[in-house]
């Protein structure tokens, strides 16, 4: 078999429980962004336009969606007679079973998928920032500097940089040490968690770390290569790149598309991010509509009014409904005359006429504050709203819920109806 | 299925004026989002037919280009394939395709080695969904030699530019005639065909060899007595793509919500090429009513009655009304566009005005794109 100059390995095997109810049946690498596409087609996309055709994908929770989605690659170019697209699901063997425990862990655990390949370098990745960049450049930084291992890393605001890990470099951006969210910052240059790995220093630092327990790249093998007197490298970003790890970050990151000429352009020509569509057929917008301020996806059927919002494909929005800065996935279903504000409605919801979000106060969530902050109104998929009902800001649904569910026909802000197990 | 698909692709019409310059009336944009030939590649697809053979002869490199890959309509298993065959000169023949008959003729080889017993033809240029196991238990049903998929058209619509068809109680078919100085009948032929594999083959050799070549002339008219032909009538939407005034119709009903609903809702649906674009985005400013909008397209005004297809560009003070604008327009700022086809690639200068008065207009404009 040709030996692969760089392979990577996505790592999309995290729940990402702080965005609630969106990732509470799929991976949050499968979350739907921008009105068409998932999380994870980033990554990718990014790969087959940086010219990395060998791609293994790490999936561990709720894995269903992501399966499908990626299928066998085809919508990346990623179907390829050597190499292509492999989806790594953790697996039994003959001495031990376990669930991936980390990230190096899980990197572990398929030693040999990436022994097959035999490549020089390996690029591992997360499955969940948005952000286009050509891990190309990135390979040509490690080889300039015969690094064992490169680091991606960019520039944050220096009051921002004691949340992130920071890394502190000489003039060569030759990495001299590793602050873990350091109160006094000496550098701000934050890592992404994007890594090259020449394979030869990985694969021994895995092994020499096997048994650590919850191996992680950044606690545990970055730490070892750098003790072991490995050449370790920061190559500086500097486009957009966005973590959606939070339900505010992903609505802004979501928000942000919608300017004049965003900051992360999907118009561009060059580099284009890929994914699976069932959906291709043109969206209607009706005589009586008024679409402002959007973006909308293929198939949505537009009938009332849409207001600085992202529409995924297949969307039906009913007459005299007006929805505002809200982000709305996949063949949801709106009735007519809602007010839908500031609210996001994960993919196949049923939302019935005369609802609406986003009224009142915002009060702190009860079911958890950290999540279900910043004035949202966040719906599950599969989920059902009656109609005549009104829902307050920090609010999470999920499930099917009935008129009962809300007194007074009112959800008041913070509050939550999770209906579990039931499918519609 | 045990049957194989033929798409007759080959055609030009000179009623599409400039709009079939850059190429064949099947690789036409329809609806928005897909080709004309999709409607005929979908239903074979979604009926389960594994080989289908495109016959192309005019201009076909946008044709080809579209069906560079047949994954989209999920051709290309092991069993079967698309296969898109334009004429080659051979040891025994130098000509083009002189006819439809003749272009199946010239294949006659694939027709040959292939094991279905039945062959359904259709043309490239027709906007239907058909689900082809009901026509063939049809034809199996009424013991026919060929069916011919008909439909009746509204009382009042000028059928002279269709085949004419009048059937018995029985639903054979009496009287075929060619685009008639005078219909007999408001039942038209849709160019939909099923017949015998080995019968199409004896026929065709037959024709053949009396130098014949028109399939509709040639065969189905003369053999109309000889061999039991039926009529298979169709109910659902279907629409023929001939003239400029026929392709700006047939894309203005897609406005309609109940043809909205049978193409882009109701399964099977149809399948093109996919071209990887971002959503439409909708800009302060835009004012979008009545209007289908492709992927990709950026919108800064006023658009009515209109249909954008992919990539359209649509720049700060303009009017759009009841046009059509095909894929990857650019349209400069304060530009009214009214009662037009805008061809597809055009630049639109700022501060330009395109009327289509008495009949739509064509526009094609040959202007350098600037900096977007």
């Amino acid at each position: 078999m040709i030996r692969k100059k760089m392979m990577a390995m996505l790592l999309a095997g995290g729940q990402g429980s702080r965005l609630g109810v969106l990732t509470a049946n799929v991976a949050k690498p499968a979350v739907a962004f921008g009105g068409k596409y998932r999380i994870i087609d980033f990554p990718l996309s990014n790969c087959i336009n940086s010219g990395i055709d060998t791609v293994g994908v790490l999936t561990q929770y709720q894995p269903l969606r992501l399966n499908s989605h990626i299928g066998i690659g085809i919508p990346w170019d990623l179907d390829r007679n050597n190499g292509g697209v492999t989806v790594l699901p953790p697996y039994e063997k003959s001495d031990s079973s376990e669930w991936y425990s980390g990230t190096a862990n899980a990197i572990y655990q398929n030693l040999s998928y990436i022994e097959s390949y035999n490549p020089e370098y390996v690029l591992i990745l997360s499955g969940d920032h948005i952000y286009k960049m050509d891990y190309e450049v990135m390979l040509d930084f490690h080889k300039e500097n015969q690094a064992d291992v490169t680091l991606a890393a960019m520039p944050v605001p220096m009051e921002e940089a004691s949340r992130f890990g920071i890394v502190i470099t000489d003039e060569n951006r030759k990495i001299l040490e590793f602050e873990e969210k350091p109160e006094n910052p000496r550098s701000n240059l934050a890592s992404m968690g994007i890594y090259i790995f020449t394979w030869s220093v990985l694969r021994d630092a895995l092994i020499a770390k096997k048994d650590q327990n919850n191996c992680d790249f950044g606690k545990h093998i970055i730490p070892y290569c750098h003790e072991g007197g490995k050449r370790l490298f920061a190559y500086e970003y500097n486009g957009y790149w966005k973590d959606v790890g939070t339900l505010g970050s992903y609505w802004e990151a979501n928000m942000e598309l919608v300017d004049l000429i965003p900051e992360f352009n999907l118009y561009e020509e060059y580099w284009k991010i890929y994914t699976r569509t069932d959906n291709v057929e043109p969206q209607y917008v009706s005589s009586e509509s008024i679409t402002e301020k959007s973006i909308i996806g293929e198939g949505a059927e537009i009938f009332g009014e849409v207001y600085h919002s992202v529409i995924g494909a297949g969307v039906t929005i009913g007459k005299g409904t007006v929805v505002r800065d809200s982000i709305i996935m996949k063949d949801t279903r709106i009735g007519e005359n809602c007010s839908i504000n500031k609210a996001i409605i994960a993919e196949d919801c049923e939302i019935g006429d005369d609802v609406q979000m986003g009224i009142g106060e915002e009060a702190k969530s009860k079911l958890n504050e950290e999540i279900y902050a910043f004035g949202l109104v966040t719906i599950g998929e599969n989920s059902y709203i009656p109609s005549k009902v009104q829902i307050g800001k920090n609010t999470a649904i999920a499930g099917i819920t009935e008129k009962e569910d809300y007194p007074d026909g009112v959800l008041a802000g913070g509050e939550y109806i999770i209906k579990a197990g039931e499918g519609k | 299925m045990k049957a194989l698909g033929i798409i007759l692709a080959g055609g030009s019409s000179n009623r599409m004026q400039e709009l079939t310059n850059h190429r064949a009336v099947s690789a036409m944009p329809v609806g928005g989002s897909y080709r004309c030939i999709d409607f005929a590649l979908s239903s074979m697809s979604s009926s389960r037919i594994n080989t289908v053979a495109v016959l192309t002869q005019y201009n076909a490199r946008s044709l080809n280009e579209h069906l560079s890959s047949s994954k989209w309509w999920d051709f290309g298993r092991k069993q079967g394939g698309l296969y898109t065959f334009t004429p080659t000169v051979t040891a025994t023949n130098n000509w083009w395709y002189r006819g439809t008959a003749d272009a199946m003729y010239q294949n006659i080889d694939f027709l040959r080695r292939r094991h279905e017993p039945y062959v359904i033809i259709t043309s490239g240029d027709c906007i239907y969904k058909v689900d082809f196991n009901e026509l063939l238990d049809y034809h199996i049903e009424k013991k026919a030699d060929i069916t011919i998929v008909c439909r009746d058209m509204p009382a009042g619509i000028d059928v002279s530019r269709y085949g004419i068809v009048r059937m018995n109680e029985e639903s054979r078919i009496v009287e075929f005639e060619e685009k008639p100085m005078m219909a007999s009948s408001n039942t038209i032929s849709t160019g939909i065909y099923i017949i015998r594999r080995r019968q199409l083959i004896e026929m065709l050799e037959r024709c053949a060899e009396e130098e014949r070549y028109d399939f509709v002339s040639d065969i189905l008219i003369r053999y109309k007595n000889m061999k039991r032909i039926y009529g298979y009538k169709l109910k659902t939407y279907w629409s023929n793509i001939a003239s400029v005034e026929s392709y700006y119709q047939t894309n203005m009903d897609f406005l309609k919500p109940e043809v909205r609903k049978f193409f882009f809702r109701d399964e099977p649906k149809i399948a093109t090429k996919v071209d990887d674009l971002p959503p439409a985005k909708y800009n302060a400013g835009s004012d979008v009513r009545n209007s289908l909008v492709a992927s990709g397209c950026i919108i800064n005004s006023k658009v009515e009655n209109s249909i954008l297809f992919k990539k359209t560009f649509v720049g700060k003070n303009c009017v759009i009304k009841n046009s059509i604008i095909l894929n990857d327009v650019y349209i400069g700022d304060n530009t009214h566009i009214e009662n037009c086809i805008v061809e597809s690639r055009n630049t639109l200068r700022a501060n330009t005005y395109y009327c289509g008065d008495e009949a739509v207009k064509v526009v094609c404009e040959d202007n350098a794109r600037y900096v977007m």
